[in-house]
């Protein structure tokens, strides 16, 4: 055997018509449009993030079934790639997200620190929503801008070089 | 081609691969072991699990890391050391990271004994661990009857989530989470539903897929293995017996390329549980005054004689299943014709016979098994084939992923796992689809036709292509053999097939099918295919003209019938019925005189003769349940006690030889004797006005006794009960909704003219919930066959009248 490099496809007996919105559909479709037509599956990420935008930052069951549906996926591969990744929420989430980054350049710049602030402070515990549903504080792995450790990403937003003082400020000027 | 070939070494080894192979491939050829848990031979290449790391040099620069042997390609003069310090040392890093997690249950595990892990870490783990953190736990996954999981154990060598992608077509494994948190299972809860699932045990290395009916029961190295070939369908499987004692205790496949590959249908894998089923028929029963007594061999013997001579000649029926062995349906014919009749059939479920005189001697797939995958147009008239023939399915898809044209015309869609061009149509109306498709390719047939499409043009362009090219084949399936004008549909596709030059095939329904057209054991065929002088009587003459004495063989006569109620109300009349069987059963209980138990699978050596036409011959492997014996056996002591001739084998190997040296000479050759003028006969399925057709399908755990009696296979989803499939317009129509219970009516002797659906004085009732299915042909309903319930209703393919309760 060798190795696989067509996609397995499968067949989705569904009227794509009726699957999620027209816009999130138009918007799928321009990243759909930059592969070849076989591999529709590749837009499966930007797919999932329109989507978990679309449904207040998080993706139900029903919705990722959408999105396989429409790139004509089997529905376990979109499962394993919003399991994978830490930027998918699979449960509903507070208002904004707080995700600091876990990795050895943030973790060496103070990043563990950084946690324990929020969680004290916040009284929330990483993966959890604080109760009053403004944030929920995510670890995540390497955001990539090991050069500023340590990162902080809220929302959509990079802060760099992040101390206790600083997050509190950010979490403060939030909504 | 020997220019293409390379040369390579692989510890110090010189040996020659083809350009593009992977390392692994050629040492496996050459016999060379590396240590392997993702790699496997049919599924594409993971390269995930480590395992393999080998030292190679190419040129004389080495690689700076050792490289998977799964996932490097050879190149010409390039050397590979799996056994260097350096190959040694990243074989035993990777064994410990595998180990990190693995939890020490072996003692208590399965797959102990004959555990890949197991083994590779005897040479390639360390005695301690260095890991004092905690091992992870994984939550079970409930993957159905046939499956046991213990996803602690997991390695994630994602082997069943390919299966599922690439050879099962049914992706619903997958890898979810990451680093630590990685675990394979179906995220969402979900029974595992596929009629090839059971692989998945044999492709896991570890313990975490295992079979569930085996699970606990016996240990690897208590097993003796025993060669056999599988009893169900016509793909004639090889299979390996595990056995402890006197019990099968696991069915496991045996590669063989050109038949099974090394895969097995799950039918075919826990069907054996079916043999320590408590309805196994162990002793000999003697009916007296109404009453069952157990009596001894020479007494069942005497009054089993008796009842077969009362009747006189022409009187007596002989009525096997199609799973009997060659041998067994040789020395039944054998009997029966020196007795006088030639009324013998195996086709139980087969309504019209019209084409008797046309049939072919040596029928066949077409073409060997392994080049279904090579075809490029394929037209399935009347088949489920995933239900009929999993691993033909199986062949079918690789095809269809190859770029090939899979069409089917069936009275209901198919759910596949491949693309396909469909055409469905109520069994009136498959005569007209198939004019439909001759026409579209320029060679009318006369009679009626139905509008063309631009699918029939599809599909009959796509023939033709294939067929141009000598790879087209047209096949027809069990669902076309069971219509009342299957010798006018055989006859049209044998038309559309010779139009587009394609080769026609016969899926043939059970494990000898094919055999018996060899044995003799038909009403127009002696053995080696020579016709009599005169033909017996057909399985459904048998029934419809009643006669005073019957032999059974090996079935269980309100189940494996096209027509239960008629042969239930053949037997009661009959005066005299011998049953050989395997199982006890209430229809047998009430019609037969005589039981006799004869050895069931595994119990008694023999051979079938599978769709391609290709023997295999098998030998007991264990003792027969209780008194039975086999069945060749106590077919040679009735024909030795009656002192006739050709009775003396001493095994079932001189038996098999009789039988092989009337064939001698003979090929399979689909060629129907006349088949234009077949193709006028007259239609007879015209259903009279208000009711349906009924689609009396064999779901795939109801096809045998043998697989009626496994519970596991009887708990999977895919065993269906006795349901009323309407599509939602019909239903509508009649004035029904999903649930509703409705009394079904089928009239006897309805689709032979002779009476209507409303005839009460023979209508037989049965009741069973609606549900509503979209795939369903208007104009038919599908009611299974062979299930539980089904006993009360009439023909499997034939006019049913539906009527709800409390109405």
């Amino acid at each position: 055997m060798s190795f696989r490099n067509t996609p397995l496809a499968v067949i989705q007996d569904v009227d794509k018509e009726t699957l999620l919105t027209p816009e999130l559909r138009a918007e799928i479709d321009k990243h759909v449009a930059k592969y070849p037509p076989e591999w529709k599956q590749s837009a499966v990420m930007p797919a999932l993030t329109l989507v978990q935008d679309h449904n207040g930052g998080w993706l139900s069951r029903e919705l990722m079934d959408q999105v396989a549906a429409y790139l004509d996926m089997p529905e376990t591969a979109v499962y394993e790639v919003a399991t994978f990744y830490a930027m998918y929420d699979l449960e509903p989430v507070g208002r904004h997200k707080v995700c600091v980054c876990n990795s050895i350049s943030c973790m060496l710049g103070g990043a563990e620190e950084l946690m324990h602030h929020i969680e004290k402070k916040h009284n929330v515990a990483p993966g959890g929503t604080t109760a009053d549903g403004k944030l929920t504080f995510k670890e995540f792995e390497c955001l990539g801008a090991c050069r500023h450790a340590p990162v902080v990403m809220v929302d959509k937003a990079y802060h760099e070089c992040v101390t206790p003082d600083a997050i509190d400020k950010i979490i403060d000027d939030l909504d | 081609m020997s220019d293409d070939k390379i040369t390579l070494e692989i510890d110090g080894r010189l040996c020659t691969a083809v350009p593009g192979e992977m390392i692994i491939a050629v040492a496996d050829r050459e016999g060379i072991a590396i240590p392997r848990f993702c790699y496997h031979e049919k599924l594409s290449i993971a390269a995930n699990c480590r395992m393999c790391l080998v030292e190679a040099e190419q040129g004389g620069r080495p690689f700076p890391k050792p490289v998977p042997a799964c996932a490097t390609p050879v190149n010409d003069g390039m050397k590979v050391l799996t056994r260097s310090k350096k190959a040694l040392d990243a074989q035993r890093g990777t064994m410990e990271f595998l180990l990190i997690n693995h939890p020490l249950d072996c003692p208590i595990c399965d797959q102990g004994g004959e555990c890949e892990l197991q083994d590779v870490s005897m040479g390639y783990g360390e005695d301690v661990s260095r890991f004092s953190e905690r091992k992870r736990v994984v939550k079970d996954e409930d993957l159905g009857p046939l499956i046991a999981t213990e996803m602690t154990r997991c390695i994630h060598c994602t082997r069943c989530v390919r299966f599922g992608a690439e050879i099962a077509g049914l992706r619903e494994l997958g890898a979810t989470g990451r680093g630590e948190d990685m675990r394979i299972g179906t995220f969402v809860e979900r029974t595992v539903a596929h009629e090839l699932s059971g692989n998945i045990i044999d492709l896991c290395p570890v313990g975490a897929l295992t079979s569930k009916p085996y699970r606990f029961t016996a240990r690897a190295w208590e097993l003796t293995s025993e060669e056999s070939i599988a009893p169900h369908d016509s793909v004639g499987s090889n299979l390996r017996l595990h056995i402890r004692g006197s019990q099968v205790m696991r069915v496991h496949p045996r590669d063989n390329e050109a038949v099974n590959e090394c895969w097995i249908s799950d039918r075919d894998r826990f069907s054996y549980e079916g043999l320590s089923s408590p309805e196994r028929l162990t002793e000999p029963l003697l009916k007296r005054n109404g009453q069952w007594q157990t009596v001894d061999w020479q007494e069942a013997l005497h009054a089993a004689l008796e009842a077969l001579q009362a009747p006189g000649p022409d009187q007596l029926g002989c009525l096997i299943s199609p799973t009997a062995t060659l041998e067994e349906q040789y020395l039944l014919q054998r009997l029966v014709r020196t007795l006088g009749s030639d009324h013998i059939d195996t086709r139980l479920r087969q309504q019209d016979f019209r084409g008797d005189a046309a049939d072919p001697t040596f029928p066949w797939l077409g073409l060997p098994i392994a080049e279904l995958e090579q075809q490029q147009g394929v037209l399935l008239i009347g088949s489920d084939l995933r239900q009929e023939q999993p691993l033909l399915a199986h062949r079918l898809r690789m095809a269809a992923l190859d770029g090939a044209t899979i069409a089917l015309l069936n009275p209901y869609a198919l759910a596949l796992n491949h693309a396909s061009l469909q055409l469905v149509a109520a069994p009136p109306a498959l005569a007209s689809e198939l004019r439909a498709l001759s026409q579209v390719l320029g060679k009318p047939v006369q009679g009626a036709t139905v509008e063309i499409s631009d699918r029939h043009r599809q599909i009959a362009t796509a023939l033709q292509a294939a067929g141009k090219a000598g790879q087209g084949l047209v096949l027809l399936g069990a669902l076309a053999e069971a219509d009342p004008d299957y010798s006018l549909i055989r006859a049209l596709a044998a038309a559309l097939a010779e139009t587009a030059e394609c080769r026609l095939g016969f899926l043939a329904a059970a494990a000898n099918s094919i055999g018996s057209r060899l044995a003799g054991s038909l009403p127009h065929r002696l053995p080696g295919g020579a016709a009599p002088k005169r033909p017996g009587l057909d399985a459904q003459a048998m029934l419809t003209d009643p006669r005073q004495g019957y032999l059974l063989w090996g079935l269980e006569p309100d189940r494996d019938f096209a027509d239960p109620s008629l042969a239930m109300a053949a037997l009661r009349s009959a005066k005299q019925v011998v049953a050989c069987s395997h199982f006890k059963s209430a229809a047998l209980d009430e019609v037969a005189d005589v039981l006799l138990p004869i050895s069931a699978f595994a119990e008694t050596a023999g051979t079938f003769v599978n769709a391609e036409g290709r023997w295999q011959r098998f030998q007991g492997a264990v003792a027969p349940a209780g008194d039975a014996r086999p069945g060749w056996k106590v077919l040679r002591v009735l024909g030795t006690m009656l002192e006739f001739d050709g009775f003396g084998q001493n095994n079932a190997r001189e038996v098999h030889d009789e039988v092989a040296h009337a064939c001698s000479g003979l090929a399979p050759d689909n060629r129907l004797s006349d088949a234009r003028a077949l193709t006028a006969i007259t239609e007879r399925s015209a259903p009279s006005a208000g009711a349906l057709t009924r689609i009396g399908n064999l779901p795939i755990y109801a096809s045998d006794a043998l697989v009626r009696h496994a519970p596991a296979l009887q708990r999977t989803p895919l065993a269906e009960s006795l349901a009323v499939y309407l599509h939602p317009q019909q239903a509508a129509d009649l004035g029904l909704t999903e649930g509703d219970q409705v009394r079904l009516i089928q009239g006897a002797g309805s689709h032979s003219g002779s009476g209507s659906v409303g005839d009460n004085a023979a209508a037989k009732e049965a009741r069973a919930p609606v549900v509503l299915d979209d795939r369903i042909a208007l104009g038919c309903t599908r009611i299974p066959a062979g299930v539980d319930g089904s006993e009360a209703l009439g023909p499997i393919i034939g006019p049913v009248r539906i009527e709800k309760i409390g109405a």
